[in-house]
């Protein structure tokens, strides 16, 4: 979730424009040259309606179509940067829609709606400032217009809900009669605009009901797997199972003459596809294509020898980036009591539920993809390095996503495949759709990492010391080499560094050393939706739960002693154990945990109520969460952020692993890699924590507290810690 | 050759007898709105009405299905969104992605057709589609909902 794409759109040059995608290696700078003096692409639904800026289009009955630049999968962002806009625009919100502009239309205005990438849960804190700089900027003007066409200053003028007023004339007009002459007037500086005070949001603050529910219910939104277009012919995809191998060679004449089969495509060279008129006669074909694997050295690699390669880093001498203060090793080494432990987390895969797919089509002079992308600009680069044509003959048509969760991001490892296989069909679109057995083998997993901490308590229970290793996976080295400065990668760290304002560690230790060495796998990984500050929320929050027993302390006033330098997340962990009625009575074999940590500019908490039946089997009856993102756009997809980010994480908690077998993935569906169902929900409170002076992110923070509040209520009614996941392979009776 | 009641139409389509109803239904009908979400009948995304019963598609081959069987998707529940399930899906903002939500949705109406009244057993019981947006209490909430519009009508 961290892929860049250019810089900022200020700084870009007119005519040359340069991406660096983490889809292009994670180092490779395609620059291109846009045609001298390109004009600014026609506005979709020009006929129908009049661009007032880039971000406002006006039609003639009032109703308002806001551009979204950013990436929709479930996330609300759709509807917060429509609010966003609207807020500013002063218009009429039961008029509002929106549309979504594409990465060609970005490119071919000089990126006039800013970085389309939607990762790190940046969809709404990355583009707060300039969508509501827009929505004020279109405002203006079309005042100015009123203004105008009175004969009167503007500052006379009033507007509210879309209609513009003149008291003293009693004049009134709106938006939509005034847009075509307020569409020709120069645009003030975004800059010299001042925004509304929060306080004073009328739109945007409030829990509006999202824009894109209505075809949803119906069947009728066209997600990219059920794009249709004509002459398409469909393709499944094998990649060789075990990461790093080859394909060695595949016998074609075992499929010919199978139904609707038109060819088989070897696709670079690790992969083959079946391409036939329909997907299901394409995917028969090369389940029945007999295929052979160089596999190479991987396929000796199991979940065991990962284990150990990981376990020799958890005393390795040398480390990749460290934080401490003072002498964490001696302290504890002379504390009066001395608690160690070992954690560790598995493989995940995303698995979206829409399947990774994409559709292109080739010509000599265009390349186009339809595509559900967290990022359209990584989709365009990855479309113009597959095909070899230049940035500006190829277009994205983005769709809204069936799941992202990190995986639809920088990469685009599908556009490339489907590229690769279109060039065999000039002029014929090609939908390559991954089986759900593709998509678990082929996934960039959530890294795997191991954790030894080791703490010193002193004589009357006080954390006086506190020593962390984390040995585990590079997502930097997978996908964003740079990231690595000096063999330091602090990303591993995340949710345990020392500067406030993104993932600031909320603890006060006086002797704190913690360590990240990197021990890297042939299985490919990447960012999971609150990537590394899942493992580490765990570690560290359940290792808290073993210190303030050791200490014979209650959980929460062991916790709030660390704390007193780091008001914000002291008050998120209160706002949580208060709601979450922590201290209070529970039913009988009903036990409560507590966690916080931060991640995305934002602090979160958690309390659970979890029982552990007399077999082992967890029932999580109960979650109250708290978050404190600062400024909250739309506090009902807040919950519902917060809900779902319940349910992400406790299908890890429960049951979520990618162990491996002979180099290669060995849960390949939803029956061995088991996830959430409704049964299993527990109840779960949001508590939106007010605070007006930060923006934080949502999509991601609250997940890293689920895990551990969850163990740590197992962990009090066992009395036994558990330190790996998932449950399902803990015994815990 | 086959002859499908979809949606209270008849439809010939020409495929291979063991292709699952969920490919027939999505490439030959051409009706998008049943989803694939892993093809072993576990996540439930392809869930569709056979004969009023939740029927999961990509587990039925297309040569068992009969003229006689009347099969509804998502497209046919209701001709404007008017289902209470629907209408109660709507108020109460449930779908993130959407992906799975066809599947919710029929799951929800057929298990309504039986249990006008569900309780959070009955729920918990019929369910069983994976959301990974993780709407789950919302769904709920809406399948109460929905049994509160219909107990009205």
């Amino acid at each position: 979730m961290t892929q860049t794409i250019g810089g900022a759109a200020a700084r870009l040059s007119r005519r040359k424009f340069m991406v660096a995608s983490a889809a292009a290696g994670g180092g490779l700078a395609l620059s291109f040259h846009l045609p001298f003096g390109a004009d600014p692409v026609a506005a979709q639904g020009a006929a129908v309606g009049t661009e007032v800026n880039a971000w406002v289009v006006i039609k003639p009955d009032d109703s308002c179509v806001i551009r979204i630049a950013r990436s929709e999968m479930g996330q609300g962002t759709l509807t917060g940067l429509a609010q966003l806009v609207a807020e500013e625009l002063q218009c009429d919100w039961s008029k509002v829609t929106t549309e979504s502009i594409t990465a060609g239309q970005n490119l071919a205005r000089q990126r006039v709606w800013g970085d389309m990438s939607t990762g790190g849960s940046r969809g709404i804190r990355g583009s707060q400032d300039y969508v509501r700089r827009g929505g004020a900027v279109a405002r203006l003007m079309l005042m100015q217009a009123a203004a105008n066409e009175w004969g009167v200053p503007v500052g006379e003028l009033a507007v509210s809900d879309g209609v513009i007023t003149h008291a003293a004339s009693n004049r009134s007009t709106s938006y939509g009669k005034v847009a075509a002459a307020a569409a020709k007037l120069t645009a003030p500086d975004p800059k010299s605009i001042v925004l509304k005070d929060p306080k004073d949001w009328k739109i945007a603050g409030k829990p509006m009901k999202r824009l894109d529910t209505a075809d949803k219910l119906n069947g009728s939104k066209v997600y990219a797997i059920d794009v249709r277009l004509p002459g398409m012919l469909n393709a499944a995809i094998k990649d060789c199972p075990v990461f790093g191998g080859k394909l060695k060679s595949y016998d074609e004449s075992r499929i010919t003459g199978l139904p609707g089969v038109r060819r088989v495509v070897k696709v670079k060279d690790s992969a083959v596809a079946v391409v036939a008129d329909t997907w299901w006669r394409a995917k028969t074909a090369l389940d029945a294509l007999p295929i052979v694997w160089e596999e190479g050295e991987n396929a000796k690699v199991s979940s065991a020898t990962i284990a150990e390669h990981l376990k020799d880093g958890l005393t390795a001498s040398a480390t990749n980036g460290d934080r401490q203060n003072g002498d964490a090793p001696g302290t504890i080494a002379g504390a009066a009591k001395k608690v160690e432990a070992v954690y560790s987390t598995p493989f995940l895969a995303h698995a979206c539920m829409e399947v990774m797919n994409a559709t292109v089509r080739l010509s000599a002079d265009r390349a186009e993809v339809w595509v559900a992308s967290q990022n359209a600009e990584a989709s365009l680069a990855a479309l113009s390095e597959a095909s070899g044509l230049p940035l500006a003959k190829c277009e994205v048509y983005r769709h809204d996503l069936g799941g992202g969760f990190g995986r639809r991001g920088g990469l685009q490892d599908y556009v490339h495949q489907a590229v690769a296989i279109a060039k065999e069909f000039p002029g014929t679109p090609i939908k390559l759709i991954w089986s759900r057995e593709e998509d678990q083998a082929h996934d960039f997993y959530r890294p795997i990492s191991q954790c030894r901490l080791a703490g010193g308590l002193d004589a009357d229970g006080n954390l006086v010391g506190l020593q962390v290793r984390v040995s585990g996976q590079s997502i930097n080295a997978t996908l964003n080499p740079g990231g690595i400065v000096g063999g330091k990668d602090r990303r591993q760290l995340q949710g345990m560094w020392a500067e406030p304002g993104d993932a600031q560690f909320g603890y006060s230790v006086p002797n704190l050393l913690i360590e990240y060495a990197m021990r890297n796998t042939h299985v490919p990984v990447g960012p999971w939706r609150g990537v590394n500050t899942n493992q580490n929320g765990v570690y560290i929050e359940c290792f808290m739960d073993e210190l303030a027993r050791a200490a014979g302390k209650d959980p929460l006033a062991f916790r709030r002693a660390l704390m007193t330098k780091h008001p914000k997340h002291l008050a998120v962990l209160n706002a949580a154990a208060e709601k979450g009625d922590w201290g209070k009575p529970l039913p009988a074999g009903v036990h409560r945990g507590i966690a916080q940590f931060m991640g995305y500019g934002s602090y979160s908490a958690a309390v659970a109520e979890v029982s552990v039946s007399p077999q082992g089997k967890v029932k999580v009856h109960r979650m109250v969460l708290a978050l404190d993102c600062g400024h909250v756009v739309n506090p009902g997809q807040v919950a519902a952020q917060v809900e779902g980010s319940v349910a992400y994480g406790l299908s890890a908690t429960l049951y979520g692993e990618c162990p491996v077998k002979d180099g290669r993935m060995t849960s390949l569906n939803f029956d061995s890699y088991e996830l959430l169902r409704l049964a299993e929900m527990p109840k779960v409170e949001t508590v939106i924590v007010p605070s007006h002076d930060f923006w934080g992110g949502v999509g991601e923070p609250t997940i890293c507290v689920v895990a551990p509040a969850v163990l740590n209520a197992i962990y009090a009614a066992t009395g036994k810690p558990v330190r790996s996941l998932p449950l399902k392979n803990v015994r815990l009776v | 050759m086959a002859k499908l009641n979809i949606n209270a139409a008849i439809r010939d389509v020409e495929v291979e007898a063991d292709t699952p109803l969920l490919w027939v239904i999505r490439e030959q009908v051409g009706l998008t709105g049943t989803k694939y979400g892993c093809g072993v009948a576990q996540c439930g995304a392809c869930s569709v009405h056979l004969n009023d019963e939740v029927a999961r598609s990509c587990a039925i081959r297309v040569g068992d299905v009969k003229e006689i069987d009347r099969i509804v998707t998502i497209e046919g529940l209701s001709a404007t969104s008017s289902h209470p399930v629907q209408k109660a899906w709507a108020a109460l903002d449930v779908p993130q992605c959407g992906y799975c939500q066809s599947g919710q949705i029929m799951a929800a109406a057929a298990l309504l057709r039986k249990t006008p009244q569900p309780t959070d057993a009955d729920i918990d019981e019929v369910m069983t589609n994976i959301c990974r947006c993780g709407t789950y209490q919302r769904v709920r909430a809406a399948v109460h909902l929905a049994a509160r519009d219909i107990s009205r009508t």
